[in-house]
């Protein structure tokens, strides 16, 4: 192997091209000025987005992943850019989203004096990243950024810091690059073992109400196929966490809808009728199971998952099947019998035709004056062909477009489920839009989240990415609002906002918009957001005091959902 | 109900190691009663005992979640009739009752303790044993004036005839091989 005489700055830069890195989210500072200088001799080879604020940069990172399924990369200065990706990490690292994050660090000798920007972002990131590393002397460069990119990406992927300290950024090395490939005390994944594969075949071919529940595990581990086949086969419903949404098509015959909280009637109601649950990839979050104690008692339950740890975490199982979902499904799809439960799809078709009569219908297609989130989502989705990525953040909005938005391909919906980030919308669309250039990006965010990362349109117009934002405006923080009204007597307290001319702002950062608050400008508006060639804000005046349902309140039973107030 | 676990948790010498394995049990609100760090018998590898108080449902979960760390090679649970298991107790006690009469001398063999160190103002006292054995050797002494007192964290060994962690090591590497 031949080496090259180079500084550990850019022994990182030439780490990260060995890994295949095409695009850097970023922003400088004082304790990681010599990678950006180093940088500056490769920006013909490695695109770097230089964000607003290192909260967009992370997020950014985190949509370039979630559509692309290859780990997202940041780089952010020594103290205050470090801690300001903190949230970011902490997302990434309960929605299993593969990161490599390098931070700038004050030298070495002035480690623990509280030195000029020094933090301890170490200790810090401890609880919050899958693994991290200060990296003191550069020959350590290109096997840290080696392991790193092994522990994000492998196994259950998350979120890896590197801190890299300004000596070892200056310093030289010879540089030579190994991959890694393994780590004597870390086991990604272990082989799906077939006893447990028979076991849960015999469940399955003797279950009567069998309802499968997916999530994020099928598009981390690309199960997609494998999902579609086992169910055909099988002829089993299969319900959707919102992290699992788009891993199969909405419009598939055994599709049931959406888990918990604001999902759908009939498999939140029917979860508590089933005889067996197969939960793949999934991790029984409480959104999805409301109160545990009555979730699915008439179940046996299947458990397939890569992470040890999640088995019998929350639920107690009858048969895990440890491993890759995509390898598990196939031994299941090959061992299980043809089956077909017609009388049990039936009921979740019943259910389904009460939810659309006592909420669907109201909210798609609406008879009062007031413009309902809704409806602006299902004219998204269908002068979108359906095949746009969408990108949301977090309250009601969030909701009603994983209700209503729908899929024909995997890897098209990017929101924060486990951490429920506020400002992710914006920044993460952008990083959606940089992985996926010839796809449309949709952006769906909130009037309270807008404004959380709203600086990252200056990222967005000098990169001229055309994300087309949705602004669903209802002058509240409407998720909040709602609990207000339903669970503590109407008391609005500090949930009602003075809001900006989105549109003038949105113009000062060199993007065009329009406002619309007629439902018969409606779908002009929509289309004229669609056509536009660049970046796009289209403020939709929402209905102040709308509510999403159905509704599974906190500490419920998955079965007491309710549909309307 | 709780009762008393030990858990034993191999893993390769990294900093920052100890902070994500103590956060394991912080986070989830769970006292460490005792800790342990030291090179095992193979270099390079530490082993940490961790004497917790809680379910056995929880501990099995907090075992999981200990061997979801990167760095960790392997965590075991055991129940403290599962172990043999030791604390060091060391008792700094004034020299004079010891001219006066020979009661801590007969309290020093009764427990099976030794003496360490006699110098003009006082003696060390060395006692290993379980806390309930140390602890009773303190009140006896403390009848004179225990001027210090200091209790170690607790080793454990398993009742397992072979050697746990070399096995484990060799279908480790065997299995990392396999995947290759
Ligand atoms: C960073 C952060 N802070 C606070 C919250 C709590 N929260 C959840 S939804 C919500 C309201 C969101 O308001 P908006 O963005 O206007 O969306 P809407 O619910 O009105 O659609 C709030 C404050 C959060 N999820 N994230
Ligand atoms: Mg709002």
């Amino acid at each position: 192997m031949t080496t090259k005489r180079v500084t550990g700055s850019e022994a990182l830069i030439l780490s990260l091209l060995e890994e295949g890195v095409d695009t850097i989210f970023g922003y400088p500072g004082g304790a990681i000025m010599p990678v950006y200088d180093a940088l500056y001799d490769y920006d013909k080879r490695v695109n770097h987005i230089l964000t607003r604020h290192e909260q967009g940069a992370i997020h950014g990172a985190q949509g370039y992943a979630r559509v692309t399924g290859k780990a997202g990369v940041c780089f952010a200065t020594s103290g205050p850019g470090a801690t300001n990706l903190m949230t970011g990490i902490a997302d990434a690292m309960i929605d299993s989203t593969p990161l490599v994050c390098i931070t700038g660090q004050v030298a070495s000798p002035l480690l623990g004096t509280d030195a000029f920007q020094e933090s301890d972002i170490l200790g810090m990131s401890i609880p919050v990243t899958k693994w991290n590393y200060q990296v003191t002397s550069p020959d350590e460069i290109p096997q840290a950024i080696a392991q790193a990119f092994y522990i994000a990406n492998t196994g259950r992927p998350g979120p890896v810091l590197i801190d890299l300290t300004k000596d070892a950024q200056f310093g030289e090395l010879d540089f030579e690059y190994k991959k890694c490939t393994k780590i004597r005390s870390y086991v990604p994944e272990t082989p799906v073992d077939p006893h447990a594969v028979k076991e849960a075949v015999d469940l399955i071919d003797a279950a009567k109400k069998p309802l499968i529940l997916f999530g994020h595990g099928i598009i981390i581990g690309r199960a997609e196929q494998e999902l579609k086949e086992f169910i055909e086969k099988t002829g089993i419903p299969a319900a959707w966490t919102i992290m699992g949404l788009s891993a199969l098509p909405t419009d598939h015959p055994l599709n049931v809808g959406m888990l918990g909280m604001h999902g759908n009637y009939g498999p939140n109601v029917l979860t508590n009728e089933a005889d067996l649950i197969i939960a793949v990839g999934m991790r029984f979050d409480d959104r999805v199971t409301g109160k545990v104690s009555e979730y699915a008692k008439k179940a046996k339950i299947i458990h397939i998952e890569i992470d040890p740890a999640e088995i019998n975490k929350i639920i107690k199982v009858n048969v895990k099947v440890l491993g890759d979902s995509k390898k598990a499904l196939k031994m299941l799809t090959y061992n299980a019998k043809e089956n077909k439960h017609e009388d049990w799809l039936n009921e979740f078709k019943k259910c389904a035709e009460i939810e659309q009569e006592k909420v669907i219908n109201r909210d798609l297609h609406p008879v009062k004056p007031g413009l309902t989130m809704g409806e602006v989502i299902r004219l998204a989705s269908e002068k979108s062909n359906h095949d746009a990525i969408l990108v949301t953040d977090v309250g009601q909005h969030q909701m009603i477009a994983q209700r209503y938005f729908k899929f024909k391909h995997s890897r098209s919906n990017v929101t924060s489920g486990g951490l429920g980030t506020m400002g992710f919308c914006l920044p993460a669309s952008m990083g959606a839009q940089i992985g996926a250039p010839d796809r449309k990006v949709i952006a769906v965010i909130g009037d309270g989240g807008f404004q959380m990362t709203i600086q990252e349109l200056g990222t967005i117009a000098q990169n001229k990415l055309p994300v087309k934002i949705i602004l669903l405006n209802n002058n509240f923080l409407g998720m909040v609002r709602q609990w207000q009204q339903l669970f503590f007597e109407k008391r609005y307290s500090f949930t009602e906002l003075q809001n900006p001319d989105f549109i003038m702002i949105g113009k000062g950062f060199g993007i065009d918009g329009h406002k619309v608050d007629k439902r018969e400008d409606l779908e002009s508006s929509v289309q004229k957001m669609m056509d536009h060639d660049g970046p796009y804000l289209l403020e939709v005046v929402i209905e102040k005091e709308d509510n999403v349902f159905p509704m599974v309140p906190t500490g419920a039973s998955v079965s007491d959902v309710i549909l309307e107030p | 109900m709780k009762k008393e676990f030990i858990i034993t948790v191999y893993s390769e010498n990294h900093i920052g190691l100890l902070t994500r394995i103590t956060i394991v049990f912080t986070r989830r609100k769970i006292n460490i009663e005792s800790l342990t760090v030291s090179e095992s018998a193979i270099k390079g590898i530490y082993k940490f005992t961790i004497v917790i108080k809680e379910t056995e449902a929880q501990t099995q979960k907090v075992v999981n979640q200990l061997e979801k760390l990167i760095d960790v090679l392997k965590a075991f649970y055991h129940t403290n009739e599962e172990m043999i298991y030791q604390e060091i107790a060391l008792y700094k006690v004034p020299i004079e009752p010891i001219y006066e009469s020979d009661a801590i001398e007969k309290i020093v063999r009764k427990a099976g303790a030794r003496i360490l160190e006699i110098t003009k103002d006082y003696v060390v006292i060395e006692r290993t044993g379980h806390k309930e054995e140390t602890q009773a050797l303190f009140e006896e002494l403390n009848k004179f004036h225990v001027m210090q007192f200091i209790r170690s964290g607790r080793v454990a060994i398993t009742r397992d005839p072979i050697e746990r962690l070399s096995e484990f090591l060799k279908e480790r590497d065997a299995f990392l091989d396999s995947l290759d």
